[in-house]
């Protein structure tokens, strides 16, 4: 029984954080697309900004590293005109003990109007958007395994983008999906637009039979996973997976789930590859795919910029 | 009088004369329920029904519309001293029990220091008993510092008042300490309670499922449980040895347990009030307040731990109390400190489990007195024949309970320093009016 309000709503069931895509309406989701829409032109101008957050301080605090999310992060919100502030918490604040609210208290009495937070604990972005005054807002940049809302819509724009509509969609998530934020805000954000058919593709140690329970339907064969596919999205394969006994050898890895221009040709003929990047060339994907004329991969980065200016300017309209 | 030290003498003996009248005297022992009166003398009961010839307590106490239950016996309270005397810790939490009713406490050894030396419990127990709230009754530590490495002084220790043995939350690495434990503690009738964890794929912060999955928290499976439980019983099979089993979270473990019983080994088994009553849905949006050991599982598991309860499979309810602070609370779920307060929800859960899901009263007061008393057995000593129970001659602990009146849980208005418990929000039935330890008046609302 949960007695919580979702946090990321206001009583008006307007967005004021974006922790996560799960069950969020679809008329939020389709909003911040349809925003973004108007901001990619923004990133073709010679003059690549609007004055939607001017005076606003926008903090990234990433408690875990990142370089291309929090550059976008960083572009997206200067491009919204706000002052950006990128701290790098992981090697100073906790380091000292601080606990991570003292540190949101700390930066909030600089006056922040908005958090950027990555952290390596799933859950992390909820707890600071319950602990932040109510005129400041938080947005998820990733969390442990749980969440990464704006990587998940970002896909949404570059599926829609190439796709137009989501109702006939089949869409693969192939590899790492039990670790995977990604997947998890791909799967919610999908069900969200309608996509009648999510599927995992994985061996069982990283794509777990238990995601049937988020409504996909889970292969432990690439051939069988990505049959007929309109949409395939592969993941980043981490190194240590291979440390800690769910995987053998990075050659077998790519030998059974690995993309190559051969097993591409399992999905439909116009079918779309994806990646969240960083891409692991020879381990998930085959240069020949990740550069081949199937692959979207670059205009999901250009289009993260857009969707990201997109989500700080829609909850910093919104008020608690 | 023995409780109370020496020094409380003749002058005590006259004015700890009481009488308890008009209550319900439920006694889930015998079976008896009756409204009538109870007399307590010299921290005994003297009367219960017919009141001694010429009795004259210096104090009557009207329990008109209320229970008169023999005080709560809880396997499973920290207290947490050693370790937070600074924060005058075991003041606060033996005034939370007797504020729950709770009369006698099991202290698992996880303190800190962990208790695995002699002086280390005498001190503690000294400590509990001049405080004159309830008894304590600590299990050792099963190995030094519970490291599962070397096996502690366990007949010293019992000298010095450990009731039994084991590892609180850290399971045993080796099998063959594990072996070796149980064969030395069987040689001299201790039991070893042991909470059924395997090691490595108890490390998980939520229970695997539906829930765990969707938040990307690591999972802590049903095999965690069941392969520990199988490793044990195997274990008890070959050495004899009495063992109980710590809160049980799953109904695959139910479903061994209850095997394991009907083979006729000799093991007993306690739940928490959280996991009989609560499920992972408690989870919601990350709350830190559901993140506990063992974690919350399904809505089938509940089920089946709460048939287990009422038919006898698993003997008792324990409060599972763990007073956690606010900095090991206020942190992402799978960092914070795992842990809820409970001693003052013992009761309630307990009259409230009765109530929602149609188990007699005796049952489920029952499980929190003497089906909880006959876990310990006789580790007891000359306690034996009256903790948990209403018997003349027997120790005079009680508690005078308003069964009906409900309130809504707040954890903020608890006893207990620990302000944490996934029950928050929840209207529970059943408040203390009264708590008697010794013959003693030691809690009143």
């Amino acid at each position: 029984m949960t007695r919580v309000r979702n946090p990321q709503l206001n009583k008006n069931g307007e967005l004021i954080h974006l922790l996560s895509l799960e069950r969020l309406p679809s008329e939020i989701v389709t909003h911040i697309l349809d925003t973004a829409t108007n901001f990619v032109s923004v990133n073709d101008r010679e003059v690549k900004k609007v004055p939607l957050l001017r005076g606003k301080s926008v903090f990234n605090l990433f408690f875990e590293n990142s370089t291309r999310t929090r550059t976008t992060f960083d572009i997206a919100a200067k491009r919204l005109s706000a002052d950006v502030f990128t701290l790098d918490i992981g090697r100073s604040s906790t380091s000292k003990g601080e606990t991570l609210l003292d540190t949101v208290d700390n930066l909030s009495a600089m006056a922040a109007d908005l958090f950027v937070v990555r952290h390596s604990q799933s859950g992390a972005p909820y707890l600071i958007a319950q602990h932040v005054a109510p005129h400041v807002h938080v947005v998820n940049a990733g969390d442990g395994w749980h969440s990464h809302p704006t990587q998940g819509l970002l896909d949404m724009y570059t599926i829609r983008h190439y796709k137009k509509d989501f109702s006939n969609l089949v869409v693969a998530i192939v590899g790492d999906v039990l670790h995977s934020r990604v997947a998890r805000s791909d799967i919610h954000a999908l069900k969200v637009l309608g996509c009648p058919e999510v599927r995992v593709v994985g061996p069982r140690t990283l794509a777990p039979a238990g995601f049937e329970s988020m409504g996909t339907r889970v292969f432990d064969n690439l051939q069988e996973g990505i049959k007929g596919a309109d949409v395939v999205i592969m993941l980043r394969l981490q190194n240590e997976r291979m440390s800690g006994a769910l995987l053998p050898l990075r050659e077998e890895y790519f030998k059974t789930f690995g993309l190559t221009p051969e097993k591409l040709r399992w999905a439909k003929p116009d079918a779309i590859v994806m990646h969240p990047g960083p891409i692991n060339r020879g381990v998930e994907i085959d240069s020949a795919v990740a550069d081949g004329p199937q692959a979207v991969i670059l205009s999901q980065v250009s289009f993260g910029i857009a969707v990201r200016m997109a989500v700080m300017a829609i909850v910093a309209g919104n008020s608690a | 009088m023995r409780f109370l030290g020496k020094r409380f003498s003749s002058f005590l003996l006259e004015i700890m004369k009481l009488r308890i009248d008009n209550g319900r005297v439920l006694d889930p022992a015998t079976g008896l329920d009756s409204v009538g009166s109870i007399a307590l003398a010299a921290g005994r009961i003297i009367g219960i029904g017919r009141m001694p010839e010429g009795f004259e307590p210096a104090r009557v106490i009207d329990a008109a519309g209320c229970l008169v239950l023999p005080g709560l016996v809880d396997l499973a309270a920290r207290l947490r001293e050693p370790g937070h005397e600074h924060e005058r810790m075991l003041e606060s939490e033996m005034a939370a029990a007797v504020a729950g009713g709770v009369t006698s406490l099991v202290c698992p050894p996880d303190t800190d220091p962990v208790l695995d030396e002699p002086g280390l419990v005498e001190m503690l127990k000294f400590r509990a008993e001049k405080l004159h709230q309830a008894r304590l009754f600590p299990l050792g530590a099963l190995t030094h510092g519970l490291k599962g490495e070397v096996l502690t002084e366990m007949v010293e220790l019992t000298e010095s008042g450990c009731v039994g043995f084991g590892q609180a939350e850290v399971p045993l690495a080796s099998t063959q300490v594990l072996q070796r434990a149980l064969q030395y503690a069987a040689t001299f009738g201790y039991t070893a309670w042991l909470r059924p964890q395997e090691m490595s794929l108890g490390k998980g912060v939520a229970a695997s499922g539906a829930i765990a999955t969707r938040l990307g928290l690591p999972g802590v499976p049903v095999a965690a449980e069941t392969i520990a439980l199988q490793t044990i019983f195997d274990l008890v099979r070959s050495s004899g040895a009495r063992v109980h089993l710590c809160r049980l979270s799953s109904g695959a473990g139910v479903e061994l347990l209850r095997r394991a019983k009907a083979e006729g080994l000799s093991v007993t088994a306690d739940v928490s009030i959280n996991s009989l009553m609560l499920t992972d849905e408690e989870i919601g949006y990350f709350d830190s307040r559901a993140r506990l050991a063992p974690p919350l599982r399904q809505a089938s598991d509940r089920a089946a731990l709460s048939k287990a309860l009422a038919d006898g499979t698993i003997d008792a309810l324990v409060s599972d109390h763990m007073p956690v602070d606010d900095a090991a609370k206020t942190l992402p779920f799978g960092e914070a400190e795992p842990g809820a307060t409970g001693l003052e929800l013992l009761l309630p859960v307990a009259l409230h489990w009765a109530a929602s899901e149609n188990v007699p009263l005796r049952r489920a007061l029952a499980v929190a007195t003497s089906a909880a008393a006959g876990v310990l057995g006789h580790a007891l000593g000359t306690l034996q024949a009256s903790v948990g129970r209403l018997v003349e001659g027997g120790v005079g602990d009680l508690c005078i309970v308003e069964p009906d009146e409900r309130f809504e849980v707040v954890g903020q208005a608890l006893v207990s320093q620990g302000k944490y418990t996934p029950f928050e929000g929840h209207a529970l039935p059943g408040r203390v009016r009264c708590t008697v330890v010794a013959g003693q008046v030691a809690f009143e609302r």
